[in-house]
């Protein structure tokens, strides 16, 4: 079941455009073993241990058929109507959006996976806090303060373990978080193994700690998540400013005295906070995802942090109030494995869609700003043919002389070194747009097709001359094609080619401020 | 300001010893290096350096690759320990004048692809002002955008950064510099990688902050350039070779000391600079 973990190379630069799409995919296929936790298994056939390491696949699927639940009960959670749902939604969604927000900032670090290590860690710390108060008060171990404790300080010791290891070994940071994470993974396996063997060994009740069991929580349970949460909000809104700056720029914060040091470990204290409060409801498998997808996606619609930081919150408070609904209907289904089934489509969907990042939007923009260029190739290519012939046009006071010169496919395709093919895409597209018209003699320019090109030319030439002219000072980033040089350069050095390309092609006329391009351009 | 020292740096009660009787007075300079050694793992990459910059001067740090430079600046403002030696900003540790100094790193250090802009970038050096848990107001965007100006990249403020070139992303680096309103600048080769119109704009800047009474050290790699952009320099390789006047210290001697071998390219700087000394 090596779905379980996920792995540790995802740590690195999760930030690159591709790598999103390696986020994914483990999670993905960590659902499935999650998806339909049982119900407590009889204690003597079926060890945690055992169902850890092969899967659900001993508790035949086929037993635990899903119950539809009846429109009522839909209704009734939906509108929330029981106090009992509205509870543990509420504790769901707080965790959801504490999760996105101070998953943001770990992303953005590139610490996400700490977060894994922090709920890997922590299960040797159930199964010793079990043990202590099973030891000192018979029959008590499940005691969920003291369980939550013995998961918080295990989880620390793992980051402190992951921080020591980086420090002072040569061991890259992906490889000591996977030391920690299998290491305190398999001793907390080991454990549970143990306390199966004890005469009072109880582990019904541990085990939703790995797979998460929403409906099973109470309503102290569920305040002590909301408090964890708005705690985790509270602090990631107030300390929004300086936790961006530590992420963006270290050495910078540093260097203005910002304890860069204690804000790391502020933004440590809150994914630990999440993680282990996360546990209960979500499962120590999957709680990463609540941290690492929300944020992942929402990089997808934005460009600014502060965007960034609300979108994955709402991603993350819309996916656990999701898993919370599907576990409160279905019985048998893990809130966890839905709120990450819910935020995976959300991703896929980022993925494709989001307006920054997306992959159609990209392709959308990518395809239109070749269609751009051609129109204007093709318009420039017009024009530059027509130009000789402008003087012995009929002089037409009411129309543009550039429109009345009719000219023939034939005539283009010799200029340009363009495939026949792409020479009428260009000239349909043209005629659709109303740029050209189809007459006896071949083809002409219309009165916007003429205005359009006449500009487009002017513009290029006076890009050409200034490249020309003062190639040394050329503004680097400038679409020539697109941005008009009135935009970019300042008056007088515009006024100035001006002059310098109508001395050399005196036919062109060429009004000192023309329209733009294209409107809103 | 009532806390002490960080450990490590010696104790601020004795006055500054004079180093050999230069004129400059050491509480004055705008940076004064004083007996200092830098060492990375036990081996020493700076030796005794002993350095006072001149008030309201632009001054180049000259060297060859891996001679200390970036090493210098960084123990300068406590990125680096210092294995011994003292350093002051107008006679005070850097921790209680951090305001009064800029520091514009060497490119490349940060995630090109954060979810910022530039304004958002620049706004960052106001970040000291606004104080902890504010948010940044409007009233502090428009002070970033003054900067993003002054750089001539206010076209480009709502730029993801990744969006922008080498020389733009370096002169945004630069605007959130200058928006800190610091009283000397140290800046780690501000010109690499920039086309003429960035390192005109940067010149232009420089000497703006020159003519606004502040001190700036410039890493420089273009010799060419030096005698025009600069008035001081210091010439660095591991030890201190020579710091004062470019007329002075510019030579082809001092150079030849620095950079040891290369003396094809030195003798066409020395050629150079005869001619324009024989201008001057
Ligand atoms: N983090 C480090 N650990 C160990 N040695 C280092 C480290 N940084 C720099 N060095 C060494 O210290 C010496 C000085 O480096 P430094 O970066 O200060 O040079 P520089 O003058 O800035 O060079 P460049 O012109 O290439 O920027 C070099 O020999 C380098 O190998
Ligand atoms: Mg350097």
């Amino acid at each position: 079941m090596s779905s379980l973990r996920h792995p540790p190379r995802m740590s690195r630069s999760l930030c690159g455009r591709r790598r999103w799409l390696t986020l994914a995919l483990p999670l993905v296929l960590a659902i499935p073993s999650g998806l339909f936790a049982a119900p407590p298994p009889p204690a003597d056939d079926h060890s945690i241990a055992a169902r850890v390491t092969t899967g659900t696949s001993g508790t035949s699927l086929s037993d635990n058929r899903i119950r539809w639940p009846g429109w009522e009960k839909i209704s009734d959670t939906l509108l929330l109507r029981q106090y009992n749902t509205r509870i543990v939604l509420l504790g769901a969604i707080l965790l959801g959006i504490g999760a996105g927000t101070v998953g943001t900032f770990m992303l953005l670090r590139k610490r996400s996976l700490v977060g894994d290590v922090v709920s890997h860690a922590s299960l040797p710390g159930i199964a010793i806090a079990f043990l202590a108060v099973e030891l000192a008060y018979p029959g008590n171990g499940r005691s969920l303060p003291a369980l939550l404790l013995g998961a918080l300080l295990a989880g620390l010791l793992g980051v402190l373990c992951t921080i020591g290891i980086r420090r002072f070994s040569r061991i890259k940071e992906d490889t000591a978080l996977a030391i920690v994470l299998s290491v305190f993974f398999g001793v907390g396996i080991a454990l549970f193994t143990i306390i199966q063997k004890l005469p009072t060994g109880q582990v019904a009740g541990l085990q939703q700690f790995i797979y998460g069991q929403t409906a099973s929580m109470t309503s102290a349970d569920v305040s002590l998540i909301g408090l964890a949460s708005l705690l985790v909000i509270a602090v990631s809104t107030a300390l929004f400013k300086e936790f961006g700056l530590l992420c963006f720029d270290e050495e910078f914060g540093r260097s203005h005295g910002w304890p860069t040091l204690w804000l790391d470990l502020a933004l440590m204290a809150l994914v630990v906070c999440i993680a282990i409060t996360g546990l209960q409801s979500v499962g120590l498998l999957l709680v990463v995802a609540m941290l690492i997808i929300p944020p992942a996606a929402a990089r997808f619609w934005t460009d600014r942090l502060g965007s960034m930081t609300i979108i994955a919150a709402v991603l993350g408070g819309l996916s656990a109030w999701l898993g919370g609904v599907a576990s409160a209907l279905f019985a048998r289904f893990s809130a966890g494995a839905v709120i990450v089934l819910a935020g995976t489509v959300f991703f896929l969907v980022s993925l494709a869609f989001g307006t920054r990042r997306g992959l159609l939007p990209r392709m959308r923009r990518q395809w239109s700003n070749n269609r751009r260029i051609g129109r204007h190739d093709l318009l420039r290519a017009v024009y530059e043919m027509l130009e000789p012939h402008l003087d012995s046009a009929p002089p037409d006071a009411s129309g543009d002389p550039l429109g009345d010169i009719p000219f023939t496919r034939d005539q283009v395709l010799s200029r340009r070194s363009w495939s026949a093919t792409r020479l009428s895409r260009l000239m349909d597209r043209g005629t659709r747009d109303g740029l050209l018209t189809a007459v006896t003699s071949g083809w002409k320019l219309t009165a916007s097709g003429a205005q359009e090109a006449r500009l487009v030319a002017r513009n290029h030439r006076l890009w050409e001359t200034y490249l020309i002219l003062h190639a040394d000072i050329a503004p680097n980033h400038v679409d020539r094609d697109a941005d008009l040089i009135e935009h970019v350069l300042e008056p007088d050095l515009v006024s100035q080619l001006l002059e310098t390309v109508s001395a050399r092609y005196p036919q062109m006329d060429m009004p000192p401020s023309p329209h733009p391009l294209e409107p809103g351009h | 300001m009532t806390d002490g020292p960080p450990p490590g740096t010696p104790s601020p009660d004795l006055p500054e010893p004079l180093p050999d009787g230069t004129a400059t007075h050491p509480s004055s300079a705008p940076l004064a290096i004083h007996d200092m050694t830098v060492a990375y793992h036990r081996r020493p990459v700076l030796w005794d350096i002993d350095y006072d910059a001149p008030p309201g001067q632009l001054t180049a740090i000259v060297g060859p690759n891996g001679s200390g430079k970036t090493t210098l600046i960084k123990a300068a403002v406590d990125l680096v320990p210092r294995a011994s030696g003292d350093v002051r900003f107008f006679g005070s540790a850097y921790h209680k004048v951090r305001h009064r100094v800029g520091y514009v790193p060497q490119r490349g250090s940060v995630d090109w692809d954060f979810p910022v802009n530039a304004l958002d970038v620049v706004a960052m050096g106001l970040y000291k002002q606004i104080g902890w848990l504010r948010p940044v107001t409007r009233r502090y965007r428009d002070k970033a955008m003054h900067y993003l100006e002054r750089v001539g990249m206010a076209d480009y403020a709502k730029r993801q950064i990744s969006q922008l070139s080498g020389g733009q992303q370096q002169r945004v680096f630069l605007a959130r510099a200058l928006s800190q309103q610091a009283d000397v600048y140290l800046m780690d080769e501000p010109f690499v990688g920039v086309d003429a119109a960035t390192e005109r704009a940067i010149v232009i800047i420089l000497q703006e902050l020159r003519e606004a009474g502040k001190a700036a050290l410039v890493v420089h790699h273009d010799l060419q350039t030096v005698p025009e952009y600069f008035d001081h320099v210091l010439l660095l390789n591991m030890r201190l070779v020579a710091t004062g006047p470019i007329t002075e210290v510019f030579t082809p001697e001092n150079l030849r000391a620095t950079y040891g071998g290369k003396l094809a390219l030195l003798d066409q700087v020395g050629h150079r600079m005869t001619l324009n000394q024989g201008r001057s």
